[in-house]
């Protein structure tokens, strides 16, 4: 796989291997968090900016500090740790800089932290022996998948609005149906490339 | 074993450069440096710590805006005009804000961050409003569920009120200190007292705090807050209605007034369940031989019980205020109780000629 441009990785982390879509990651906040665009681009945003710096800083310490002293068994909580301050920083920069968007956030904007996908990203990295730089393609293209599935889903909900759902479909089951088709149809870009 | 020690230490100062890292981070984000609050475009600007609410940099200048919660965003009742300074709307305070307020810079005090030089007009009321340290002097019971606390002014000593205004209590609870609304029902001139009634809610923070309190357990307050204005025109009758713990500020208006005018007409119609819900009566009934002009009429709504006898009203308070006041004379009526209650009342008031703003009430 090491031979495979980061650029590839990135477009391949976007469309044919979107981590919500295809590894249905971070579907927490997705499915939470979805219900206007502009919240969720935010979220999106914050998410890729996230994601990216902390596969770079993680793929940094397990290759030089964890696997030459034989600590690969501490990448879990390591990783954990390292997106948790980032996320305190992220939550530092969003109040300041865009309040609004601190409170439409509320409490998923800390729960960043816990997002699978995050964590997800990190992990696939070391396990798929990527380069730094493919590292980076990666996390940034799949943060920017998740970005897109998420936008795509706000907008899908909100015209949702006006159709008519069946009672017991309303809110999150029509939205895990539509996440389904939306996998489906994400399924027509297999096999231009693939990265696993 | 040198692989727990690295494990160790290797998280360890993982942890350490992190955090060190978040505090530089927070050093350059977080500082907003002193800013200045300008409260009704004074002369001089107060001067506060950026990056904290406009709730808590009032109070620590000793500016008290009511507020229930303890600046969680839950009560709104810390609403207060931000003319600039004060950023957009926050999606945590349009539920509390009408179109009209938000029209008119209204915001919660308590979710307006000050990161830069603040505007902000507050009723001089409110600038009068003082943290009180007060002692429980005596408690009474006045039914089964219903006490009235009497509390005796230590720090400051004097609290200057208008009868029908109210006091916040700050209760302990587990998230921290809140505070609860309660009308005083000690007459004005009583400055250095200030008296509360409370009914026993089930599981209430406020409730349950007062009345577990003994003589000589210290209190805080700040206070007074609240818009009645008695109207001091000899002719104006004055109506007061109230239920169940709306008693508080009628006794209040009630005595304060025949302190001042001994011939000023005024009707108090008082609204309970039970017989065991009646209390005062005697007092009242006393106060009435003494100035012929103050009406009693109080009211049961349920029915009585076997053998019991009561020559007052039945029915709901807001049938005996129909029955007893005639149509269109001069008054101004204050009310105080349930909603539904206060509801009827009003119907009927402006049913007998009252002017919308002749009606003072305070629903709970």
């Amino acid at each position: 796989m090491s031979d495979t441009s980061a650029m590839v990785i990135l477009i391949a982390a976007v469309f044919t291997n979107n981590i919500l879509l295809s590894n249905f990651l971070g579907m927490c906040s997705f499915i939470a968090c979805s219900s206007q665009v502009e919240t969720a681009l935010g979220l999106g945003t914050a998410v890729t900016f996230v994601m990216t710096l902390t596969a770079m800083i993680n793929y940094a310490i397990y290759h030089f500090v964890l696997a030459p002293l034989q600590l690969g068994h501490l990448q879990f909580i390591v990783f954990i740790a390292v997106i948790a301050a980032f996320v305190q920083l992220v939550e530092m920069i969003v109040e300041r800089f865009s309040p609004k968007l601190y409170f439409a956030l509320g409490i998923f904007l800390p729960l960043i932290t816990v997002n699978c996908a995050i964590l997800g990203a990190s992990l696939f990295a070391i396990i798929r022996n990527y380069t730094f730089v493919q590292t980076v393609g990666f996390g940034f293209g799949a943060g920017l998948g998740w970005l897109v599935a998420i936008v795509l889903m706000a907008g899908l909900q909100q015209k949702m609005r006006y159709g008519d759902v069946p009672k017991p479909f309303a809110g999150v089951p029509v939205a895990m149906i539509i996440t389904c088709v939306m996998a489906m149809a994400f399924m027509g870009f297999a096999g231009m490339v693939t990265i696993q | 074993m040198a692989l727990y020690l690295n494990a160790a230490l290797v998280f360890g100062s993982l942890a350490a450069v992190l955090a060190i890292g978040l505090i530089i981070a927070e050093r350059f984000l977080v500082n907003y440096g002193i800013c200045k609050l300008d409260i009704n475009a004074g002369e001089e600007p107060l001067e506060v710590e950026g990056g904290q609410t406009l709730l808590s940099a009032l109070y620590s200048n000793e500016i008290f805006i009511p507020s229930a919660c303890g600046g969680k965003g839950s009560c709104g009742h810390c609403k207060i005009t931000v003319t600039s300074g004060g950023g957009p709307v926050l999606p945590t305070e349009t539920p509390f804000l009408t179109r009209g307020e938000l029209r008119s810079d209204m915001r919660l005090a308590c979710q307006v961050k000050i990161r830069e030089d603040i505007f902000v007009r507050i009723p001089s009321d409110l600038l009068n409003v003082k943290l009180f340290d007060a002692s429980v002097e005596s408690v009474r019971e006045l039914t089964y569920d219903m006490r009235q606390v009497r509390f005796k002014l230590n720090d400051p000593d004097e609290m200057i009120q208008r009868p029908g205004q109210y006091v916040q209590i700050e209760a302990p609870s587990p998230e921290g200190p809140v505070f609860r609304a309660y009308s005083i029902s000690s007459p004005a001139y009583e400055s250095n007292v200030a008296e509360v009634m409370v009914r026993l809610i089930p599981g209430g923070i406020g409730s349950t705090y007062i009345h577990n309190l003994q003589e000589g357990d210290p209190v805080t307050w700040t206070g007074p807050y609240g818009e009645f204005y008695l109207n001091e025109d000899l002719d104006t009758e004055i109506v007061c209605v109230g239920g169940g713990a709306g008693m508080a500020p009628m006794k209040n208006i009630i005595y304060s007034l025949y302190d001042k005018q001994p011939d000023r007409v005024c009707w108090l119609f008082f609204g309970c369940r039970t017989t065991k819900d009646i209390f005062y009566l005697e007092e009242f009934k006393a106060l009435a031989e003494k100035h012929p002009n103050f009406n009693l009429i109080y009211a049961l709504s349920d029915e009585l019980a076997e053998g019991e006898q009561w020559d007052g009203e039945t029915g709901f308070v807001h049938l005996a205020v129909d029955k007893h006041l005639e149509p269109n004379i001069d008054r101004q009526a204050f009310l105080c109780g349930p909603p539904l209650m206060i509801d009827a009342v009003m119907r009927v008031l402006e049913d007998k000629g009252l002017a919308e703003e002749d009606i003072f009430y305070d629903k709970f």
